[in-house]
């Protein structure tokens, strides 16, 4: 029970995410109206998202200089996680869209950008399935993990900046922090961004924990025979 | 080590002269691209817009570059491999294979830029920025293909692998070259161009860091 209770924080969370972002005040602003409660989903997504890819490089790193498999486990299952939380980053990014810019893909910088990130991601998984030699494909997992990172972070906060995005903050638009400063906002935003996280770890921590046994069962009955 | 990378290149350049065939194969696959680019197109001497012959060059040199970087581990032999692992450091090795390969790049796109001239016409206005921007862009290619290139011949079916892992990670590089050089064909002043390139070169020195520090990893693999 001791252990668990980030996992009662992360459903607490989760329902005051889903209650209060749905129930709660919002500011009226022109064209956004109420589709600006996609904050407390899509934007919340992104950033948890790309906390697990960090944690995903960081392990990453770790098992280039260990060469232990366990820190290939989590690597990979924080990266599938991210994956999925980008799929429904980018599902309800288009959603919100087809409501503000009048259509689900305008072409815009960041779209495209984060398409292309999960191109990448999708074409990591390619790699490592390819791969039949369990120490081999995590090596070269790891390898291609570490340099898709390099090239997605420019990706995704460099170039959308240099032209004019149709997100809030870039090209003229409001900024994030033009309406993020109100209160009820934040108020949801934050502990939003902590439960999809926590979510996402909590996916990925059983799935390493089933790898583990998986590979545990595998071994006994490579040494039986 | 400098001395590791000087012989490596010179060894890179003999066996590229005595192999001619893969070098001709792939000048040829330059033109004969540009050809059926011209075709498809269906358009006469200046009769095509600046950024359809734009997007068009650089896909051109994007396919070829793959192409021809994409033989740089995977068409070497096992037993050559394990030689080069006894006598050279990983770092060498990589960095050798990226300045080759950059060389190789900077041909291919400036016998495109030729053909292209040719029988697309020329619309450029600045040849110093284009050609700078060329350098750029094959630098920038070549880090990331040949790094792509190690890691795909680690695998089985590494032509699609090659494909699908290069081109998600050039796509930076690409949009930076891509709008550089239409400024270069605007006749921009150099004054808007300069962030641009200035990205450019930070995008490269990203990816070449990061391939100079993961290839002795995968190199031991």
């Amino acid at each position: 029970m001791k252990s668990s209770w980030w996992k009662i924080l992360t459903i607490v969370l989760l329902a005051y995410t889903i209650i209060a972002g749905l129930l709660l005040d919002v500011p009226r602003l022109p064209i956004l109206n109420e589709t600006i409660r996609a904050l407390y989903f899509h934007v919340t997504m992104w950033f948890g998202m790309i906390i697990m890819l960090v944690v995903a490089v960081i392990y990453s790193i770790k098992f280039l200089r260990t060469n232990d498999l366990r820190n290939d486990d989590i690597a990979i299952e924080f990266t599938n996680a991210a994956i999925l939380f980008g799929v429904l980053g980018i599902v309800t990014g288009m959603l919100w869209a087809k409501f503000t810019w009048g259509d689900y893909w305008s072409g815009d910088p960041k779209q495209n950008a984060s398409a292309i990130g999960l191109l990448m991601y999708f074409a990591y998984l390619i790699l490592r399935n390819s791969l039949t030699d369990v120490h081999q494909r995590a090596r070269i997992g790891a390898v291609y993990n570490i340099f898709a990172f390099a090239a997605f972070i420019p990706l995704i906060f460099v170039l959308p900046r240099l032209t004019d995005s149709l997100h809030p903050g870039n090209g003229g638009n409001p900024g994030f922090n033009a309406y993020d400063m109100d209160s009820n906002l934040r108020q949801v935003f934050y502990p939003a961004v902590i439960a999809w996280t926590l979510l996402g770890t909590w996916l990925s921590v059983v799935r390493v924990k089933l790898k583990r046994a998986e590979r545990k069962i595998e071994d006994r009955l490579i040494n039986q025979l | 080590m400098f001395q590791q990378i000087h012989t490596l290149i010179l060894k890179e350049l003999t066996l590229e002269w005595r192999q001619k065939y893969a070098l001709n194969g792939i000048l040829l696959y330059v033109v004969s691209a540009v050809f059926i680019t011209y075709l498809s197109v269906g358009a006469k001497q200046g009769n095509i817009g600046v950024p359809t012959w734009n997007a068009l060059y650089w896909i051109i040199i994007l396919f070829s570059a793959v192409n021809a970087v994409a033989k740089s581990f995977v068409q070497e032999h096992q037993g050559r491999q394990l030689y080069y692992y006894m006598v050279a450091s990983p770092e060498a090795i990589i960095v050798s294979k990226i300045i080759y390969n950059s060389i190789l790049t900077l041909v291919l796109a400036l016998l495109g830029y030729l053909v292209f001239s040719i029988i697309l016409g020329n619309p450029v206005q600045d040849q110093g920025l284009f050609l700078l921007n060329l350098i750029l862009g094959s630098l920038g290619f070549s880090a990331c293909l040949t790094m792509v290139s190690g890691i795909a011949s680690k695998a089985s079916n590494n032509a699609t692998l090659m494909a699908i892992l290069s081109f998600p990670v050039i796509i930076p590089i690409l949009l930076m070259t891509i709008r550089v050089s239409k400024n270069a064909i605007d006749g921009l002043d150099w004054s808007v161009s300069v962030d641009k390139v200035i990205t450019l070169l930070a995008i490269n020195a990203i990816i070449s860091a990061t391939a100079y520090i993961l290839f002795p990893y995968l190199w031991r693999s």
